[in-house]
């Protein structure tokens, strides 16, 4: 198995309780960043609907999905609201020269 | 005519046209602005869950003390439209659970709605997931409530709860017995299935008590208090919820073609939380009930020009479904601005 670490985005382009979308390879991705500041990586499509958690709301360590409002855990993927029942990955992430970069294994 | 079957050949021809689960159209608007409206508090729907149990018991206590006096009809009126049509828009509020922050407040509160307004909370919780899914898609939204080929005297007796309330009650007998419905294993997953059984059995059972100490104190009182309600006092409800998608276009993945935005007066609003602005909520569902008239005003130039009352909402509604009844082809088309096509 190979490991990368992957620059998805600027530290400062990710506003406290707020989420991006990252693109990379095929793949989407929502950069999350908590109210701690603390930022996490996690897949983009929410597990229960066609809907880009990047377009959420962040409440704390909580991603809601905007089309049905299931929720995520940020830090570990539980889903921790129907309809949201199948967990999200969750990439280590780690902040390496103001970029925000997470961990792909493939 | 038009199969409304969930999950029949409608649900088949909706697929093969990639209106399952498909893309809608959102207008643009100002991420940060998006976060500000989305953001939730307990305290202000906490306010408005006390001012409706307030009211409910004001209400309720001049219908007892008026208890054989002429003076009850209009207690029990305005009792029966708290209990049955204003739980309606608590049970939506919190069923999306964006009412409060809390998500033990909004499930807790959603239950209670549930049970007012008559229906089986988790099936519930997943016939409006998917209904914001594929909305008004036929054959896959388990909740187009104002069908095509329908005589429009089907709906006036839906005024009073007539068919809805027997065949949900039907449903949490099959539910409480341990069958499950067709309807419901199309959208609810199988593990929920339990959640279901056991709600059923606990309503039914609220229910038969309250039936039984009818019987041993010989006076309708206790029923007039909890059960009938969701009949007698369904009307305003129905009479709002019309204006939200009937007589509009079906099979369509844009919520400005299948959904309508009604001005209303702020007590409606108390009463609807809000939910007059239903393209919006269709749109962006985490919006709490009381950000809804900030995003209207945020977006209302990407959408169709808004009903300015309920009474003309309905002159368009009303007419268009008694057309629809033997016209299954006719719907209103709604303009969208040029700017934004």
């Amino acid at each position: 198995m190979a490991e990368e670490w992957i620059v998805a985005c600027d530290e400062t382009s990710v506003a406290k309780d707020d989420v991006v979308r990252f693109d990379h390879l095929g793949a989407t991705y929502a950069v999350v960043r908590m109210s701690d500041g603390v930022c996490n990586v996690m897949d983009g499509l929410c597990t229960h609907g066609k809907a880009h958690l990047a377009e959420g709301f962040v409440d704390g360590a909580t991603i809601e999905c905007p089309k049905h409002n299931g929720r995520f855990n940020v830090l570990t993927g539980e889903a921790t609201a129907t309809p949201a029942r199948v967990a999200t990955r969750v990439y280590q992430t780690r902040i390496n020269n103001s970029k925000i970069e997470f961990l792909k294994v493939n | 005519m038009r199969d409304y079957t969930v999950g029949g050949p409608s649900a088949l021809t909706a697929a093969q046209n990639g209106l399952v689960d498909a893309d809608c159209y959102k207008p643009k608007i100002d991420r940060e602005l998006m976060k500000q409206l989305m953001a939730r508090t307990n305290g202000l729907a906490a306010v408005h869950i006390a001012s409706w149990f307030i009211a409910l018991g004001l209400f309720g206590w001049l219908a007892h003390i008026s208890w054989g006096t002429w003076w009850a009809v209009p207690s029990f009126a305005i009792y029966g439209v708290l209990y049955g049509s204003m739980s309606d828009s608590r049970w939506h509020e919190t069923g999306h659970r964006t009412a409060f922050r809390s998500k033990r407040m909004n499930d807790a509160i959603y239950y209670i709605a549930s049970f007012m307004i008559f229906r089986e909370p988790e099936t519930w919780r997943w016939s409006h997931a998917r209904h914001h899914s594929d909305t008004i898609i036929v054959g896959r939204d388990a909740e187009i409530a104002f069908k095509r080929n329908v005589p429009i005297y089907k709906y006036v007796l839906e005024l009073f709860g007539i068919t809805a309330v027997p065949n949900e009650f039907k449903q949490w007998i099959q539910n409480a017995s341990g069958k499950i419905t067709d309807n419901q294993k199309d959208f609810q997953p199988p593990e929920t299935f339990r959640i279901s059984i056991w709600s059923s059995r606990i309503y039914i059972s609220i229910l038969a008590l309250t039936v039984l100490t009818s019987v041993l104190i010989r006076s309708l009182q206790p029923l007039m208090f909890i059960g009938l309600p969701s009949f007698y006092g369904h009307w305003l409800v129905v009479t709002l919820g019309i204006t939200q998608h009937a007589g509009l276009a079906e099979d369509v993945t844009d919520h400005r073609l299948n959904t309508r935005t009604v001005y209303m007066s702020p007590l409606t609003r108390w009463i609807y939380w809000n939910m007059n602005y239903h393209v919006e909520h269709h749109i962006y569902p985490s919006v709490p009930f009381h950000s809804l008239k900030k995003l209207h005003l945020a977006i209302k130039d990407q959408l169709p020009t808004p009903y300015p009352s309920l009474y003309r909402a309905l002159r368009e509604v009303i007419p268009t479904m008694r057309r629809q009844a033997s016209d299954s082809d006719f719907f209103i088309k709604r303009n969208i601005p040029q700017s934004v096509n």
